[in-house]
């Protein structure tokens, strides 16, 4: 019942679709706040390595730019050698040459070290950012309400897992290192081309403004393209991920044509935003280049004109067309780095997003202890629906003595599986308490209120493991005998037996040689190692013949036996002793009592019991 | 030389556009062919890659693929014409006694990279493994929602993902740093190549062999070379994880499927239409040391309801799963409208069969979208006799939205009863010769159980049905019972005989019902 008014999920969590006709290009939403919030929450923890880092990219680069100009040094040296030699002089200062090359070797050296230090520390840096961003997400996966998920793909949450943190990790390690060395390089060389002449330095930098104008134009357009390049990753992964989870459905009805179709439309359009923003992005390169050049050309007449004149030595010239060669380079790569910092900006965004999600209040303020609890249950005036406009459970009301043994029944989407829900609080009532022992559940840490419980689910849930881990999972210290009397009990020690490597043999959710049965009898042992107070069985043995069940119903006694249970089946067979039984429909407990009282009662109850045999005369007739 | 520099321009945006296309149809294509594969794949195949493996496969590694592949085209396409064009402006220079730096150069530049190639490549293999083991805890974590909140194993859980994380945190940490050393390593190499020369140029100006502007000249040459074979030999960093990507992309496209269409596909048999024959079936999953099910018989007539009934793992699902090929028997012969189904196109084998699985499973989409999956084509009027049949109606039309709700992935917006109904009213819709239920009524309640097989006898009075069951009441009137026990068929009859001839029939009967209620 739950969910009728559900909107379609966002898709990748983006915005809403295309600009209109002409406006500015989709960015992040919020550029600044989400870099804030990395910088605050993240960067700032590794303060010192990145001084160091910032430090070391620095020295590197200062390095780098004075060789250039001491090897012009050089190159005069040789030229004004060779000049004085043809006029007869002494030729060649090679030690004067050889004390320069010397100097420039160390300097070379101490950048390099400079910048591989910088590396080092900065890879460090952003892996370990990269680390706790993922560790954030996963712990923030468990403290998020259940609704979200109900909502979201495992596809879109995984994408943030993988994709988006990929992109901030790739992007982060070099768009620092890049700003610092780019900033550094421009003004460095700035002041090294003025040192050498200030007019060929004015002539070169009329293409900044030039330069700058055609990137941001260019980022601007291929921005727009790389978000929906990320949004259709997701769509196509989302679909990858949906299809082959589902590929016997899609064989049994012949879906494959149709899945094939709308996966190559979807892939269609992702091709054709992955090819635009990397061609645009890879415009600049060359547009820049040529700019460069048209300085290039500018600086070559006039560094000839003033050498023509001797204001200039040859040497200069060399270092400064060097330079002016250099210049372009960091003014590139500062708009490589800003399309790297829009997109990690925009996955770090998503991210956040994901993060900043409403959680769950984990913790209550006046916290009652869950120790020495009974297992008294009463829902008083219980009211919920997964929307406020759509009320599900209406007025719930019932008391229920600790040990009691609990059947809910009722017609599929009567709300059965609600109410257990509203017990463990993965969700909370709208209105209405649920107490235990006396005590409003929502006064308990939610951790411990769930760890009462035992529950066996109709789905099974084992992780990729051995199969003792899967058993030890709810009680990690158990011994290998208690794992052992649990199987026992849950009659299924002799089938683990027969499996390869018996306990220690891995499985998952893929195993596919274990059935949905056995899995479940695993689950079940899993549940009496824990030893709850409170036992709730929501369809636990619907995959389990009732041969088998019979079988294990000892067991189950047992596991039943001196606490609160609650068991929701749809097999009456299962419930006929219960203490008392709730008949639910619409979200409303219409009848309640024993088999007996309820059959001679001869009202709902009785007609679901009965309505298994009335079919008989329905064909016969 | 403006005019030079704009013809460079424009053929490096005009490569830029191409490779950039290339490379995102490649990865488009790719894309399209694995996903096609995949599609093709039976239960066999996907139980030996393991879905979350094939997932990766179909998106990371592809993407992988992509990214080298532009980089490639950028970078490769450039680096060889620098290189060769500097190549030969040295050597049309008529002096060469300085070419031995350029060789000594190259050298240097092959060497470092070689080294750090041989020590980082081990770990670039490990890489892919490492994030497929983070990958796989991820999805665990979000299918196992509801067990780790009821277990409060939270903690625990984020343990485990935080190890997996460390182990790709680590690998990661040493690969990239491997990788930062290069780029110092390889700038200081080309600037001592640069001093070289103007050491040994020096020398050569001094002794009249060369002019100072060829050594300038020279410098710019050699810097232009050594920068061609630095680009290749990056790029060639990056093949290791792509080639590794490749691989595995690889091995879906080339795994063949077990289950491929006979090429000369036989008719079916229109007399026998419907008719379903096992005949001495038996299977075993591959590598499984024993069979599943044994020498399995028995004939599901049109009409007729055929139910299976027995323990947890006797083999009942496995039988259903035979009867649309998901699995090929292993021995004997199963055959439909009287013909072997290996011989029957798989499409036309499955569109006689509406099948409904144990799990209700449904895709995004809507509750339209869902019920018309089968065939698109099927009529509104349709669509909603099958949500009739299958008792979905009145909550379908208790939602807002009726048959336009949506479903999301998986279906888990709706509740297990309702996804079960929705899925056998999807089965219902194609009208199809023979209707399979792999167990897929213990979802639902009794009632809803009971209306639903009074509605399905009325419409399927042609049709032949073959019900998985737990319920005794269930199949309580079936025309033909089959009870299995550990693969081996142990009892064969209708209710009434096999209560007196069976004794597991009878074991399973009475473990539900009481004796007054079977009589």
């Amino acid at each position: 019942m739950a969910h009728m008014n559900q909107k379609k999920p966002p898709m990748g969590g983006m915005g809403p679709g295309p600009a209109h006709g002409g406006g500015p290009a989709e960015k992040p939403k919020d550029f600044k706040n989400t870099t804030k919030k990395l910088i605050k929450n993240y960067l700032a923890n590794y303060k010192f390595a990145i001084a160091i880092v910032i430090l070391f990219a620095v020295g590197s680069t200062i390095f780098s730019i004075v060789g250039p100009k001491i090897l012009g040094n050089a190159t005069t040296e040789v030229y004004t050698g060779i000049m004085s030699k043809l006029s007869g002089g002494a030729g060649i200062n090679f030690e004067k040459i050889a004390e320069i090359l010397l100097t420039l070797l160390a300097l070379y050296l101490i950048s390099a070290s400079f910048s591989f230090i910088q590396g080092f520390v900065m890879t460090g840096v952003s892996q370990k950012i990269t680390y706790r961003l993922r560790n954030d997400i996963a712990r923030k996966i468990n403290r998020m309400p259940m609704h979200y998920f109900d909502k979201k793909t495992h596809g879109e949450v995984l994408s943030i897992i993988t994709n988006d943190i990929d992109t901030i990790s790739q992007n982060l390690n070099q768009s620092i290192t890049q700003i610092i060395t780019s900033i550094c390089t421009i003004i460095g060389i700035l002041i090294m081309m003025f040192s050498i002449s200030w007019l060929m330095t004015l002539i070169s930098l009329f293409i900044l403004p030039v330069a700058a104008f055609i990137v941001k134009v260019i980022v601007g357009k291929s921005q727009k393209y790389f978000q929906a390049q990320q949004e259709y990753l997701g769509h196509v992964n989302g679909q990858v991920e949906e299809i082959y989870g589902g590929h016997t459905i899609v064989k049994a009805f012949n879906g494959e044509k149709q899945a094939l179709e709308e996966f190559e439309k979807a892939n269609d359009t992702l091709y054709h935003s992955a090819w635009k923003s990397q061609f645009l992005s890879g415009l600049i390169h060359p547009v820049m280049n040529f700019v460069g050049n048209i300085g290039y050309v500018a600086v070559a007449i006039l560094g000839g004109y003033l050498a023509v004149k001797g204001r200039i030595t040859v040497g200069n010239i060399q270092s400064f067309i060097q330079y002016n060669k250099q210049f372009t380079q960091p003014i590139n790569q500062i708009a490589q780095v800003s399309s790297m910092l829009q997109a990690m900006v925009a996955a770090a965004e998503r991210v956040f997003i994901f993060l900043e999600e409403p959680e769950e209040v984990q913790t209550s303020d006046n916290k009652v202890s869950t120790k020495d609890l009974k297992g008294n249950i009463t829902f008083d005036h219980v009211m919920f629906g997964y929307d406020d406009d759509k009320i599900i459970i209406h007025d719930f009301n019932a008391k229920v003595k600790d040990g009691q043994k609990i059947a809910i029944v009722g017609p599929t989407g009567a709300g059965k599986t609600t109410m257990v829900k509203l017990l463990m609080r993965f969700y909370d009532v709208n209105s209405g308490e649920i107490l235990i022992d006396g005590h409003n559940i929502q006064d308990f840490d939610r951790g411990e209120l769930r760890k009462m419980f035992g529950m066996v689910l109709q789905d099974t849930w084992l992780f990729g493991g051995t199969i003792k881990d899967n058993i030890k999972y709810g009680k990690p210290d158990a011994t290998d005998n208690e794992v052992i009397e649990a199987a026992k009990a849950a009659h299924v020690h002799h089938f683990i037996k027969t499996l390869p490597k018996s306990y220690d043999m891995v499985i998952g959710e893929e195993s596919s040689n274990i059935s949905a049965g056995q899995k479940q009898l695993m689950t079940i042992a899993r549940v009496i190692l824990t030893d709850p107070k409170i036992l709730i069985l929501d369809e636990a043995t619907s995959s389990i013949d009732t041969r088998t069940e019979q079988q294990i119903q000892s067991a189950m006694d047992n596991l039943m036996k001196g606490r609160t249970s609650f068991i929701i089946a749809h097999r009456l067979s299962t419930i006929r002793n219960a203490d008392l039984i709730l008949v639910m429909d619409h979200g409303d407990i219409v009848e309640q009592g024993t088999h007996d009282e309820l059959l001679a009662k001869d009202g709902f109850y009785a007609k679901l019991y009965n309505s298994q045999f009335e079919e008989c005369e329905d064909e016969i007739e | 030389m403006l005019g030079v520099a704009l013809i460079s321009m424009i053929s490096a945006i005009s490569i830029m556009f191409l490779s950039s296309r290339v490379a995102a149809m490649l990865g488009k294509t790719l894309r399209d062919k694995v996903f096609q594969k995949v599609m093709g794949f039976s239960g066999e195949e996907f139980s030996n890659f393991s879905t979350a493996s094939l997932i990766t496969r179909s998106t990371n590694d592809i993407q992988q693929i992509q990214m080298l592949i532009t980089m490639l085209f950028r970078v490769v396409v450039y680096a060889p014409i620098m290189g060769i064009g500097g190549f030969i402006r040295v050597l049309a220079n008529s002096n060469t006694s300085m070419a031995w730096i350029i060789g000594l150069a190259i050298l240097c530049v092959i060497g470092i990279v070689l080294v750090l190639f041989i020590v980082a490549m081990p770990r670039f293999k490990k890489l892919q493994d490492f994030i497929d083991k983070l990958n796989l805890v991820s999805r665990e974590i979000l299918t196992g929602l509801p067990v780790i909140r009821a277990f409060h194993t939270e903690e625990k859980e984020e343990k485990r993902f935080e190890v997996a994380n460390r182990d790709l945190m680590k690998n990661y940490v040493f690969v990239n740093r491997a990788m930062s050393m290069m780029m110092p390593a390889l700038m200081f190499v080309m600037n001592s190549i640069m001093l070289l020369i103007i050491w040994v140029g020096g020398h050569n100006v001094d002794q009249g062999i060369i002019q100072v502007g060829d050594m300038m000249a020279f410098i710019q040459y050699t810097m232009q070379i050594v920068m061609s074979f630095l680009m290749i030999s990056m790029i060639s960093i990056m093949l290791p994880r792509a080639g590794v990507s490749a691989k595995r992309i690889n091995e879906v496209l080339e795994t063949k499927p077990r289950i491929v269409d006979k090429e000369n596909p036989k008719k079916f048999d229109e007399s026998k239409k419907g008719l379903v024959e096992f005949k001495n079936v038996s299977f075993r999953y591959p590598d499984a040391d024993s069979e599943c099910i044994t020498d399995i018989n028995f004939v599901a007539k049109p009409g007729e309801t055929t139910a299976i009934i027995g323990s947890t793992g006797s083999g009942k699902s496995t039988i259903v799963n035979l009867i649309p090929r998901f699995y090929d028997v292993t021995g004997g012969e199963l055959l439909i409208d009287g013909v072997n189904i290996k011989e029957v196109p798989q499409k036309e084998l499955r569109s006689k069969i509406g099948f409904v699985p144990q799990k209700g499973m449904l895709f995004s989409g809507t509750i339209e979208s869902n019920i018309k999956y089968g065939n698109p084509e099927i009529s509104d009027e349709q669509m909603v006799k099958a949500a009739r049949i299958a008792q979905a109606e009145e909550f379908i039309n208790n939602k807002e939205e009726k048959y336009d709700a949506p479903i999301s992935q998986g279906g888990t917006n709706v509740s297990g009863g309702q996804r079960q109904r929705l899925s056998i009213a999807r089965a219902i819709a194609i009208d199809p010769e023979i209707l399979v239920f792999d167990d897929s009524f213990s979802a639902l309640d009794l009632k809803t159980d009971a209306a639903l097989r009074a509605a399905l006898a009325k419409e399927t009075k042609n049709k032949t049905v073959i019900i998985v069951a737990q319920r005794i009441s269930t199949i309580l009137n079936a025309d033909q019972i089959i009870v299995l026990e550990e693969g081996t068929m142990v009892g064969k009859g209708t209710h009434e005989e096999l209560m007196k001839t069976c004794e597991a029939y009878r074991e399973i009967a009475l473990s539900q019902l009481s004796k007054e209620e079977l009589e």
